[in-house]
């Protein structure tokens, strides 16, 4: 049945496109994947992450492009002849077979003998800790109990390629941080390649070899979890790094990789990440690298709000023209106070207008 | 995608089989038409002449102004007093968990899961007794039998996926039974309603078999006085028949096709669900 | 409102302890419809039950001996079963893959109302259509024989497959429509799930979705079957009422309105229907060896 490779060196996406009637939801994909990796595909809700999963395993025509597994083109087989597996972002468990059963339908359909087919079913039921459910039917589980059955019965046929929908978006934080681990080990033991959709960054970061960050349908960067966590090409990707803070200002000179940016009348620099045709770049900054100076430098703000956040404390300035500025301070900070603000240019990375 | 030739031919055939059907349908259906407006037809394709008299001496002879009229009161009643009964015994079922409900559920099963013939048998010999046998009346009441339980059955899954929370808010903020059901379910029914009583119109319309047993000279409907009128053929010109059954087929046509502007046809049954996936 | 203020701290009040066991005002909406269903449907048929042992001869289970002893009255259960039974089982079968075929389409909606048009035409109207369409003169024919395919005009009328078109035509639509929503109804992401699991068309056929839709089908059969059943206005126009049609709803027509013998005809309406009860208990009974519960993936 599977024409699909059991292994493979890499997966290629050469300009995969889809579209839908008039609207383009993904605007041509090129990515190659190793064989071994955890991709991330990261991004807001309906930028197309489940669209190009969905293509990858054969649910969806491309509208364009090709999908190669080394040098054999996959896009033309049908998702039964790929050998990848799923796991849906609503389940789509078999209401009418029991855990057991469910879990065991790949390895039934690829025609393992009974008693090897069982003990797999068994060490799968085991790694995600349903033993004691598996005679149970779907509609008997809780959410967090169908979307283990989900995975296990991905990964009990041992694919090559494993496509996973937002597989812990229904978990509680416990259980997900749990359940993160598992599948990394599980990654990890059965040497296959991942592609992990997820819109939850930090998921993403501590999970993912690479992240590929998904917007509007095209990819706006692929990178490291430590690459886009201190460089991110956008700041669109700047956004979903946790760059929190934002501010217009306007761009006055250059010092060899650092930029002048002036904000509302206080010059800061940065690093220049995305270039600019006229003069007008914002600046974005994490909120933990944004502190007071206690010196006459950095951007004036008044104190709006300040909690206290355990190792320190977490405040709210306004500055000038209005913009909120969020920032961390060891020290606690009188409302209606006003402080100046300041990060390490290596910490503020500004954006040029041409998008 | 490339596929295999077994695919192709499986996909051949099933269309195959859909003109099959579609063809011969429409032949027959056309035959009739044809018939309605022909002159003399016989033994080449189409008729030697057209001409519309067939319709006013069928209007005529069979007296179809005074069987309209009937067809429209016995419809009329038939689908109002099915929704009056139905739906409400429908949201009772459908949001209740009382002790009888299963025996209820098969109570009004039956009527469904016996043949019309066999309990209007019975019910004429008893609507004759009382006196209600040959009168509009009886025509009516014969008919709810199946009517009421159908309305109650397409309904309940209606019902059942409109969010219980929006009654118990209309509830708290104070609205009684029957406050909660016209201001609050009534507008949220509607699309549901209206299918179900549409379908009740089309059924009653061609419900023979009921209205056979129960009618009299003075409460055919259009149906009954068609089959008299093929069973006794021969008496009357074969054209003023078609011509009848082509405003018997107009009437319910209309209706068909307003009922699925209403609703999609696969929504009858089931709740239809189809996630964009 | 004043029942409740007069619950004493002992115990609910009655109308609570009923509200707990699911009895309040709107369960009550059930009963005008129960009282209709009794009057119209269980009372005149127990009153038919009991006329049917009270025959014209006087003894209790005369009309029950006379229609098992005359094979003209007892034949015509097979050759309603005869009819029935195929028709059915065909509409059901040429339903299934029409229904999956449509269920990938787009604009579903112009081939639905056609499948579904003769639920307008209604048997009278088939049954007359056919006399002319199927006649030795009729389109039917003379297409067959323009395109060679005949040398004599074939006669399906006055016979049994003169009933079993028109049986085919009337009844598929109903069958079309309910299969096509259960078909519809089940989650279209079980099959991308089975895809991906390696289940190719057939098996996915076979595993996820003929499981989930057997109850459906068994009440579509049931459904589809009174139908079928009760086939009075076409075995009577394209069918020959005195021999190879002489469904059973004839024999009872005629003891009724042709003999007025109202004892006799209400006991062949109960065999009629005890012989449909049996056949839908049977069907419902196979059904309940099968998962009955939601067709779609689970909650999500
Ligand atoms: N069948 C369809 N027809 C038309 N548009 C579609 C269809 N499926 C998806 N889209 C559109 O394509 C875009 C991408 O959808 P997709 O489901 O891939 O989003 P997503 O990134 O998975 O979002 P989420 O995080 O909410 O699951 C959306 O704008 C959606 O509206
Ligand atoms: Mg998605």
């Amino acid at each position: 049945m599977t024409v699909g490779a059991t292994t493979f060196k890499q997966l290629h996406l050469q300009g995969v496109r889809r579209e839908f009637d008039a609207f383009t939801a993904l605007k041509g994909l090129d990515l190659t994947i190793e064989r071994g990796e955890f991709i991330a595909l990261l991004g807001p809700s309906g930028c197309g992450k489940t669209t190009a999963l969905n293509c990858i395993a054969g649910l969806l025509p491309v509208s364009g492009g090709r999908i190669m597994l080394d040098d054999r083109r996959v896009d033309v087989l049908r998702p039964e002849e790929r050998g990848f597996g799923m796991v849906f972002q609503n389940y789509a468990l078999f209401p009418h077979m029991t855990v057991r059963k469910n879990i065991g339908f790949g390895l039934r359909m690829r025609g393992v003998p009974k008693p090897e087919l069982e003990k797999r079913v068994d060490a799968a039921l085991a790694a995600v800790r349903l033993e004691s459910q598996a005679e149970k039917l779907p509609g008997q589980l809780s959410g967090g109990q169908q979307q283990r059955v989900a995975i296990a019965r991905a990964i009990v046929v041992e694919p090559p390629l494993v496509l996973m929908d937002e597989p812990l978006s229904n978990l509680d934080a416990k259980l997900r941080l749990e359940m993160r681990q598992e599948i990394r080990r599980i990654h990890q033991s059965l040497g296959s390649t991942t592609i992990y959709v997820t819109h939850d960054q930090e998921e993403a970061l501590s999970l993912a070899d690479r992240i590929v960050v998904l917007r509007d349908g095209a990819i706006r960067q692929v990178g490291t979890p430590a690459e886009l966590y201190a460089l991110p090409a956008h700041l669109d990707v700047a956004d979903f790094m946790g760059f929190r803070n934002r501010v217009n200002g306007e761009l006055v000179g250059m010092e060899g990789e650092d930029a002048l940016l002036n904000i509302e009348g206080t010059v800061i620099r940065g690093r220049m990440r995305a270039a600019s045709a006229s003069k007008a770049a914002v600046a974005a900054i994490r909120p933990d690298d944004l502190e007071p100076t206690g010196t006459d430098s950095g951007i004036p703000v008044r104190v709006e709000a300040v909690e206290y956040r355990g190792r320190g404390f977490h405040g709210v300035g306004v500055t000038a023209s209005g913009t909120e500025l969020h920032f961390a301070s060891p020290y606690p900070l009188q409302r209606g106070a006003a402080v100046r603000l300041g990060a390490d240019a290596g910490r503020v990375l500004v954006f040029g207008d041409a998008r | 995608m490339q596929k295999s030739i077994m695919s192709r031919l499986w996909v051949f055939a099933v269309w195959a089989v859909i003109g099959l059907f579609l063809i011969n349908l429409m032949g027959l259906i056309a035959s009739v038409v044809t018939s309605s407006f022909g002159t003399r037809w016989l033994g080449t394709w189409l008729p030697a002449g057209f001409t519309t008299r067939w319709y006013f001496a069928a209007w005529d002879e069979f007296q179809l102004g005074d069987v309209l009229w009937v067809t429209f009161q016995a419809v009329g009643a038939v689908v109002l007093l099915s929704g009056l009964l139905g739906v409400p015994a429908a949201y009772a079922l459908a949001r209740r968990e009382f002790p009888a409900k299963r025996a209820v559920m098969l109570l009004l099963l039956l009527p469904l899961l016996v043949p019309p013939i066999t309990y209007g048998i019975p019910l004429a010999t008893v609507l004759y007794k009382a006196g209600l046998g040959g009168t509009l009346t009886g025509v009516i009441l014969a008919n709810l039998v199946p009517t009421v339980p159908f309305v109650v059955l397409v309904m309940i899954p209606f019902i059942e996926q409109i969010d219980p929370r929006t009654e118990a808010a209309a509830r708290v903020f104070g609205a009684n039974i029957f406050q909660m059901f016209v201001h609050v379910l009534v507008p949220m029914l509607m699309p549901g309603v209206l299918a179900a009583l549409l379908l009740v119109l089309v059924r009653t319309i061609g419900m023979f078999e009921l209205t056979f047993l129960v009618s009299g000279p003075g409460s055919q409907t259009l149906v009954v006085a068609l089959y008299y009128a093929v069973f006794a053929s021969g008496v009357r010109a074969v054209q003023s028949i078609d011509a009848m059954a082509v405003i018997y087929m107009v009437t319910t046509l209309v209706w068909l096709i307003v009922a699925l502007r209403f609703v999609n046809p696969t929504q009858i049954v089931g709740r239809g669900k189809r996630p964009a996936a | 409102m004043s029942a409740v203020l007069e619950g004493r701290a002992e115990g609910p009040t009655l109308r609570q302890r009923l509200a707990a066991r699911g009895i309040d005002g709107a369960t009550l909406l059930v009963l005008p419809c129960v009282a209709l269903i009794l009057g119209l449907f269980i009372y005149p048929f127990l009153y038919g039950l009991m006329l049917s042992f009270e025959p014209k001869d006087g003894s209790l289970f005369g009309n029950y001996a006379r229609f098992f002893g005359d094979p003209f009255l007892y034949g015509t259960i097979f050759k309603t079963l005869r009819l029935a039974f195929p028709v059915t089982l065909l509409n059901l079968l040429i339903a299934i893959p029409i229904a999956f075929r449509v269920r990938l389409m787009r604009r579903q909606r112009l081939l639905t109302t056609l499948l579904v048009l003769p639920i307008t035409l209604g048997t009278v109207l088939v049954a007359e259509g056919m006399l002319f369409y199927f006649g030795p003169q009729g389109w039917f024919n003379r297409a067959l024989m323009a395109a060679g395919l005949l040398s004599t005009p074939i006669s399906v009328l006055n016979g049994y497959w003169g009933v079993f078109i028109s049986l085919v035509l009337t009844g598929f639509p109903f069958t079309f429509l309910l299969t096509l929503s259960y078909v519809t109804g089940i989650d279209p992401s079980l099959e991308n799930a089975a895809a991906t699991l390696g289940a190719g068309p057939a098996a996915r056929f076979r595993e996820v979705f003929l499981p989930l839709l057997i109850p459906g089908l068994a009440i579509t059969f049931c459904l589809s079957f009174v139908q079928a059943y009760s086939v009075l206005p076409s075995a009577v126009l394209v069918g020959d009422p005195a021999g190879a049609t002489r469904v059973i709803s004839i024999a009872a027509y005629q003891a009724a309105f042709e003999e007025y013998d109202y004892s006799m005809a209400s006991a062949i309406a109960m065999i009629m229907g005890a012989v449909q009860l049996l056949v839908v208990v049977a069907v419902l009974g196979c059904r309940s060896l099968f998962y009955r519960g939601p067709a779609a993936g689970a909650k999500g």
